[in-house]
């Protein structure tokens, strides 16, 4: 099976999409690059970190469409186009922008299936860049994934690899429902296995990216990887860590989170979103509700601080749940 | 680009007499939905928010005339008019008013979310200035199709200042959009004057700034909306992009049912009853091309129609417990 990094399996996924059906269209800024100015390349960019690069060159102007730096208008066009027949990707670049255009997201593309009676479809699919780990400071650093979470009416997707990257986000282009695909940062330069072809991924079946018997971590995103590590470095230690990957925080695989734990009896949660109200939380409430009887050890939440992100390399390394961190807590749930 | 003078309103001479008729009817009934409301709104039954579109009917008449179903038009929380406008069913509309099962939106969205998707109504909007992008949007996908279709976004003088408006309006103008941007300035932003709230003081020459043709027309003067509208859509159905109307018109009631407006001399609405009527200034033009008992008939008609409305809305069904859950996802 071909290798490809997430940047081009992502880039894979849109290309196949735009060839399999006219309606869809990628709307955002710097999509392309090279509009306008003095002149030079004519598909400059191809998205500040290259993922839509090529798509202008093969599919033009009316459907890889440039735009200002204009989040509202791009994520309220996209869902105003969705409302009414197409299926558009919208790129926010920067996941943190979507405090400048959550009202597009969040009161209008959410909403408009309930309210309206069930008569809408709203298709579209927000994508952007997230997480920290590249000193890109405290507004272009974040992971907002529970934020959307939250709201009824969006889909969250969360990849960690590039063969989810792509069959999941073909499953989001696809999918009637508005979906927000949250791209870390960190991973667009891993490489894995990725087939030529088109496929999908079903929302809401997590991937169990390593079996254990001992201790269960929930991961997500770029904190997989790191999950993974923990789980094969203590491996040798005669310690079995099962890595759970949900992929998608909603819908969440609720069933296989708590089928892990009824196993294992302990629980690691591993989220970069947030010190409050984040995914480890919901994810610890679950456990603690409906699987309280198979644990042996308190959860163990693995999140940063209540901070904005830190600028400075030694303090953003503090900030993001390492893998010392991830060890020690699987220490600590072994330990109880 | 600066705000251009209104097109010379032909008159009622330009349209035929069954085409003065149905603009009338459908003005007639905007009128007589929204009084109605006002008095149910009394009895408590009315849930929620209701904001009424009374003495703005000739804006959302004189511009959805140019309208078919296949085309757009996205509105705002005082968005009655522009859906009897658009043609929604007011039977259904009453209902969705009264929160009951047969309502547009099932009594899920009520009067601030009220759509109808096969008319092109793509739903009041209770976020003030929501409907331009959601409409640039709707543009879009009639470019992108090549349908010949328009949108229209509706947005009031308070929604003027809103900042996705004019990302809305940049975006129309950079992609060239088929889209009408229409500002209804009825004077208020909730309880605070648009002569204070908006620092241009014109709607219009805002407009025009982002490189749009832009016009402010009288918003009573059904004529003049009409002009000014049919050239702004053929235009944008010519593939020529968007433009701007800013109709100028006095709300009669409240921001919403139960302000006590206080913010308004006391002889403003009375004047604008007396002088403004939208309805009586069409009355008083297509006389002699419209006899008067018709159009006696159809305001008659309007106020039987409006009246078995609140009847079925009244005996209809509230939605079943079940539909709680339902249709947040098409699948999930």
């Amino acid at each position: 099976m071909p290798k490809r990094s997430m940047r081009a399996a992502i880039n894979d996924a849109i290309r196949l999409e735009m060839e399999r059906d006219p309606n869809v269209v990628l709307i955002g800024e710097d999509v392309r690059g090279g509009a306008g100015g003095t002149g030079g390349e004519v598909e400059a960019y191809g998205g500040v970190m290259g993922v839509t690069k090529g798509l202008w060159t093969k599919f033009g102007s009316a459907r890889v469409i440039d735009t200002p730096i204009t989040e509202s208008a791009i994520v309220g066009m996209a869902a105003g186009a969705a409302m009414t027949g197409l299926r558009p990707i919208a790129e926010l670049m920067f996941m943190d922008f979507f405090g400048v255009c959550y009202d597009m997201l969040y009161n209008q593309a959410a909403k408009f299936r309930y309210m309206f009676g069930g008569h809408a479809r709203t298709p579209l699919v927000v994508r952007g860049m997230m997480g920290a780990g590249f000193s890109a400071a405290a507004q272009h650093s974040q992971a907002p994934y529970n934020v959307f979470t939250a709201v009824a009416g969006l889909k969250v997707v969360v990849p960690s690899n590039p063969y989810d990257a792509k069959g999941l986000l073909i499953t989001a282009i696809r999918d009637d429902d508005p979906v927000v695909f949250c791209e870390h940062k960190l991973l667009y330069g891993l490489s894995g296995e990725v087939p030529d072809e088109a496929y999908t991924i079903p929302f809401g079946e997590a991937n169990y990216t390593r079996e254990g018997e001992d201790v269960t971590i929930v991961a997500l995103a770029a904190m997989v990887p790191r999950a993974n590590a923990v789980a094969d470095k203590l491996r040798k230690e005669g310690i079995s860590v099962e890595v759970v990957d949900p992929r998608t925080t909603s819908p969440l695989d609720e069933e296989g989170i708590l089928e892990s734990v009824e196993h294992t009896g302990r629980l690691v949660v591993v989220d970069e979103s947030a010190a409050r109200a984040g995914i480890a939380h919901d994810i610890a409430a679950l456990v603690a509700s409906q699987g309280f009887h198979s644990l042996k050890a308190p959860i163990q939440l693995v999140t940063p601080p209540h901070t904005p992100i830190p600028f400075s390399p030694a303090l953003e390394k503090a900030w993001l749940p390492d893998e010392a961190r991830i060890e020690a807590a699987v220490r600590t749930a072994m330990a109880a | 680009m600066s705000a251009q003078p209104a097109p010379r309103a032909p008159g009622p001479d330009a349209l035929a007499p069954p085409l003065l008729a149905r603009a009338y009817r459908r003005m007639a009934l905007i009128r007589a939905f929204e009084e109605r409301l006002h008095v149910e709104n009394t009895t408590g039954d009315v849930p929620g928010f209701v904001h009424l579109y009374a003495g703005q009917e000739a804006i959302a008449v004189g511009v959805c005339e140019h309208l078919g179903d296949s085309d757009y038009l996205g509105s705002t929380h005082r968005g009655h008019g522009h859906c009897i406008a658009k043609g929604c069913d007011v039977v259904a509309m009453m209902c969705e008013i009264f929160g009951r099962a047969p309502g547009l939106c099932g009594g899920k969205g009520g009067s601030m979310h009220i759509a109808d998707l096969s008319k092109g109504m793509l739903g009041a909007n209770a976020i003030v200035g929501g409907a331009a992008p959601l409409a640039i949007g709707a543009a879009l996908t009639h470019k992108t199709k090549g349908s010949g279709g328009v949108a229209v976004a509706f947005t009031g003088d308070g929604g003027s200042n809103q900042g996705m408006v004019f990302e809305a309006m940049n975006m129309a103008v950079v992609l060239a959009l088929p889209v009408l941007f229409v500002f209804e300035n009825n004077g208020y932003g909730e309880g605070t004057g648009a002569d204070y709230a908006v620092g241009s003081r014109s709607i219009a020459e805002r407009a025009a700034g982002f490189g749009m043709p832009s016009v402010q027309v009288d918003g009573t003067d059904f004529f003049a909306v009409h002009a000014a509208a049919g050239e702004a859509v053929a235009r944008a159905r010519a593939g020529l992009g968007p433009s701007a109307i800013e109709a100028k018109a006095l709300r009669w009631y409240g921001h919403y049912e139960g302000d006590p407006m206080n913010y308004r001399a006391p002889d403003e609405v009375a004047r604008a009853r007396a002088e403004r009527d939208p309805l009586a200034l069409f009355r008083a033009r297509v006389a002699g091309r419209v006899p008067a008992d018709e159009l006696a008939g159809i305001d008659a008609q309007a106020l039987a129609e409006v009246d078995a409305a609140v009847r079925t809305a009244r005996a209809a069904p509230f939605p079943e417990p079940t539909a709680l859950e339902r249709d947040v996802y098409v699948a999930y």
